[in-house]
Order: C-alpha cells, then structure tokens, then sequence
C-alpha cells in the first residue's frame, strides 16, 4: 500500500466516522424535539400522577439532555439502541429479528437490476439506433417514471391475479416465489438509472481513441466491447449504482407495505404509528448507519482502483 | 435519444390545468353516496366511484391541486435556499463551506424519504405544512450541490475576477454574475425534481403520513390497494395519475437539457 492511498484511507475513514457521529447526534436530538409527552401517549388522560412519573424514571425521560445523550451513546455502543415503549424488549433485538427480511428483499432487488439492466445496456450501446435499443431506453424512460407504490399493485395484478403464476400479497407469499413481486417493484427504477447509465458509458467507451485504434487494428466488436470498452466503462455504472443506494433502502420501506412483508421498513411504519420514539429512533439510526457505511465502503473501493481520487483527496461525485 | 420528447410539455400542461381549474370541477369529496360505492366507470362518473361513492375523477383533479401546491411550495423553497447557500459556499469558500459541506453531508446521509419519514414523526397530526416542510429540509441540498459547483467554476472566469480586481463587493458579484449564469441548471434541475416531489408525496400519502384533511392521489392508491381485487379500477386511476405526472416532469427535464445544455 502506497503512502498516498494509505492517507487517503485515512481522511476518508475518519470523515465517515465525522458522519457517523453526527447521524447518531441528529437522530437522538430529532426524537427529543417532539412536542408532547410521550408518556401521554402512551398511558393516556386518566393515568395517576405516580404511574406517570413510575413510567417516566422507567423511560429515563425525567434524566437531563446530556445524561439522555451518554445513554443513547451506550445503547448505540453495546448494540442495544434502548428499550422499546411498546415492549419489554431491546430496540436491537427487534431490528436484528428483522433485518434479515430486509437485507434478503434489498439483495434480491439489487440482483434483479443487475441482470437485467447491464445486458441491455451493454446490447443497447453495442447496437445503436435499433430496435435494441429503443426498447432499452423506453425501459428506461417508464422504469423511471412508473411509482413503486403503483407498480407493485400493478405487478400484483397481472402476475397473482391474472396469470396466478405468484402468490399473492400476505402469509402464503414465502420463500422465493413470495420475493419475485416485491424484487421487481423494488429494483424497476434502480434497473432504469443503471441502464440509461451503462448504455451511456459503453456508448462513450466504444468511441475513445484507443479502442478506435484496437478497431482499426482490425478486432471484432465483441472483443472490443470485452477487452476494452466495458473495463473503462464500468467505473461510471458503479458510480451510479452507488447513487441509487439510498432509494433501494427507502424503497423497501414502501414495498414492505403493498406486500405485507416483515422488515426494517414495516417495523419502522409501525413504530412511527404506535409512537414508539426508541423503535423510531432505531430504525432511522439503522438505515442511516447502512447507507454511511455502503457509501464509506463504495469510495474506500474506488481508492483502490482510481488513483486520482486519493491523490486529489476528493470523493466521486 | 427518446422519440416523443414533446409528450413531456403536454403531460405537464395537463396537470397544471388539472391542478389550476380543477377544484371548480369537482364535485365535493365529503358528498357520502353510499349506493355507488366502488363502481366502475360510467356516464355518470367518468373515472368510476371509490370508497363511500367518491367521484374518482374529481377526486384526481383536487388531489392535483395539491400535488401541484406541494411540489410548487417545496421547489420555490428548497431551490432559492439552496441555491443561495451553495452559489456563496461557492464564491467565498473558506469555513462556511466547510461547515456547509458537513451539514449537506449529514442530511443526505439519510436515504430517500427515511428523513421526511422522521421529520413527519416530530409532530402528531401531520398538516400540509409539516409535509411541505418535511420534503424541504431535504430537498435544498440537491441545488446547494449544483450551485456550489457552479459558482466554483464561474469564480475564476475573467469576468467574475475583473470585477472582483474593480472591487466590486462579494454579495453583488453572487447577485449580478453568479445567479445569472445559474439559472439554466438550476433550472433544469427542478423541472426534473418537480416531478420527484409529486412522486414523494404521494408515497408518503400513501404511507398514511399526509395530511388527513386533503384529498390526495397516494392515500388513494392506499385506499386503491385495499381493495385491489375486487375494485382494481380505484389503484390503477390513482397511480396512472401519478405516474403520467411523474413521467411528464421527467421527459421535460429531458428536453429541456437537450435544448439548453449544449455540454450534454
């Protein structure tokens, strides 16, 4: 490892940290600016003044601002994230039961995109102007446009109710063939972005000087688009697939919804309607915490493999 | 690249008569006609009926008011606050872009709607105002990042330095040859956004997280999805309406950079 790259890691490692520090700070001082009593909520107008305080020391909501702050940096540290006010259980142990529902639907989504948009927008670039391709960019086009929220319906309606190939919404919609819907509602739009984007990038990489040169050399175009165009191109489409990221994680928030699936999301949701603050607090905390450190890891790989993103010390924009 | 670019204008010239005349149109939302509930379309109702006998299609024109009043409200925000910020980080550098860069960076470190979803939770019924305000506190940043970017590259122009070497003050370079130059990105970028925040609304509306008192196009598609199998009618209206807005702001985005950015 180079001096230079071994900086950059550095710099960029404790900004991540920065952030990390402040995601926690932000979330905790968000959930504490709610108006209201929590302990209103919860135990309702008829409550004695004892059950209130009883309940607000076991809340620690009677603690000061900072004393409050030093424990959620505890709760944070050992993994915890507080006490639900819901149940007797810890905010972590209820995430950690679902996130699993949650990271399986993400990955499955992700996979999805992958496999269908960078075919057809390497096919796209390598055969301009056919019907190749404007199939791909009207993909694109209404990928983009058509809301997750309209298009799992949508899904739902033609494969489950129509063609009954999928299982509808709900309990019996388990294992694989319960995640082919909520995949493809999840991941259309991710598909769209990356492949206007890979299309756009092989297009551009088949045009530079040296595979120009490697064409006027006389190498068919299936060993241009492998040796040289896609290994210049796949730097832009890592860039953009990072940038959708974060609508994947927000998606499954809204595709846990239609499809009445367990997960990070829905425990959100639930959370935000119950007025469970620590349960919200967690979730919030949680999603941020995967997006900073997907991200972190995403520029820390691009260090690796660009060397004028450590020797300028930038990140990828 | 994509035929039928000029379906983007007309798309959203709809909405905007939609969103504008409207509301004089429709019928009124509260109106129970309990015998044609869930109907399908008819003479009598072009679009079909929803819950309670609702008529879909007036329901579409006053949930375009306000997707249309939303979206209007949280761009103007988010594209003057932000632009203003950036466009200065810009120009001046120094430590308030340093603490401009770290408070753009915390922001978007909360994916998607996660932040509006947090933001909604501070209060108990959420108004139109909290939802205006929950898609605003994270929608400058998009533009603060393009201004920045922007006014970087204009401060070294000759013209920005010969006025700087004239001494003409810092706030009236931002004024006179800054922001001029940034109005067509900026300007590009919000007709793309527009549809965004028509989109974020409706999905947080749809999530049950709108304001109660407005009728709207995602709580709809809620109510849409409930019932899907027996009145399919309800969620295709109320997405399609989404969805054809959604895609008329994007094709317009799209051609309006391929007629203004000549870099493009």
């Amino acid at each position: 490892m180079s001096g230079e790259l071994g900086r950059y890691l550095l710099v960029r490692g404790v900004r991540g940290l920065a952030t990390v520090l402040g995601v926690v700070t932000l979330v905790f001082l968000l959930v504490r600016l709610i108006p209201g009593d929590p302990v209103d909520t919860l135990l309702g107008d008829r409550a004695t003044a004892e059950d209130r305080a009883d309940l607000r020391a076991r809340l620690h909501l009677d603690e000061t601002l900072p004393v409050q702050y030093a424990r959620f940096l505890g709760d944070v540290a050992d993994g915890s994230l507080g006490r639900s006010f819901r149940s007797d259980r810890s905010v972590g142990e209820r995430i950690a039961e679902v996130l699993p529902d949650t990271a399986a639907l993400a990955l499955a989504a992700l996979a999805l995109a992958l496999a269908l948009a960078l075919p057809l927008g390497v096919l796209a670039a390598a055969r301009r102007g056919t019907w190749i391709d404007r199939g791909a960019s009207t993909f694109a086009v209404l990928g983009l446009a058509l809301p997750n929220i309209w298009l799992g319906p949508l899904l739902v309606l033609a494969f489950a109710v129509q063609l009954r190939w999928l299982p509808l919404p709900g309990d019996d919609a388990v294992g694989a063939a319960g995640l082919v819907l909520p995949a493809l509602t999840l991941g259309t739009a991710f598909a769209a972005v990356l492949a206007r984007q890979t299309r756009a990038a092989t297009a551009e990489a088949l045009g530079a000087p040296h595979v120009t040169a490697a064409r006027a050399r006389g190498l068919g175009e299936g060993a241009l688009l492998r040796r040289h165009a896609l290994r210049l191109a796949w730097m832009p489409i890592l860039t953009v697939a990072a940038a959708q990221l974060g609508a994947l994680l927000s998606g499954t928030v809204v595709v846990e919804k239609i499809f009445e699936r367990p997960g990070l999301g829905d425990l959100f949701l639930e959370a935000f309607f119950d007025r469970d603050l620590p349960v919200v607090q967690g979730c919030v905390l949680v999603i941020a915490l995967v997006y900073v450190v997907v991200n972190l890891a995403l520029d820390l790989a691009y260090a690796f493999v660009d060397p004028r993103l450590r020797l300028g010390g930038g990140t990828r924009e | 690249m994509i035929r039928g670019l000029r379906l983007g204008p007309v798309l959203v010239a709809l909405f905007a008569l939609a969103a504008l005349v409207g509301p004089w149109l429709a019928a009124d939302p509260g109106a129970l006609d309990l015998d044609h509930q869930f109907e399908l379309p008819s003479a009598a109702h072009l679009l079909g009926t929803a819950d309670n006998g609702v008529d879909l299609l007036s329901a579409m024109l006053l949930g375009a008011r306000l997707a249309a009043t939303v979206a209007l409200v949280v761009v103007g925000l988010s594209v003057s606050v932000g632009t203003l910020l950036g466009a200065w980080a810009g120009l001046r550098g120094g430590t308030f872009d340093l603490v401009l860069g770290g408070v753009m960076d915390l922001v978007q470190s909360f994916p998607g709607i996660v932040l509006n979803i947090a933001i909604l939770a501070l209060v108990a019924e959420p108004s139109l105002w909290h939802l205006i305000v929950a898609l605003a506190v994270p929608g400058w940043v998009l533009y603060a990042r393009l201004a920045r970017a922007e006014a970087l590259a204009l401060r070294d122009r000759e013209f920005v330095q010969a006025a700087r070497v004239l001494g003409v003050p810092p706030r009236r370079i931002l004024l006179r040859h800054i922001l001029p130059n940034l109005a067509g990105p900026i300007l590009i970028q919000a007709t793309s956004a527009f549809g965004g925040v028509v989109l974020a609304e409706s999905t947080l509306s749809f999530l049950g997280l709108g304001p109660a008192t407005h009728v709207s196009w995602g709580a709809l598609l809620d109510q849409g999805s409930g019932v899907l199998l027996r009145f399919p009618h309800v969620a295709l209206v109320a997405g399609g309406a989404i969805a054809l807005t959604v895609l008329g702001f994007n094709l317009t985005g799209d051609w309006l950079r391929d007629r203004v950015d000549v870099r493009g």
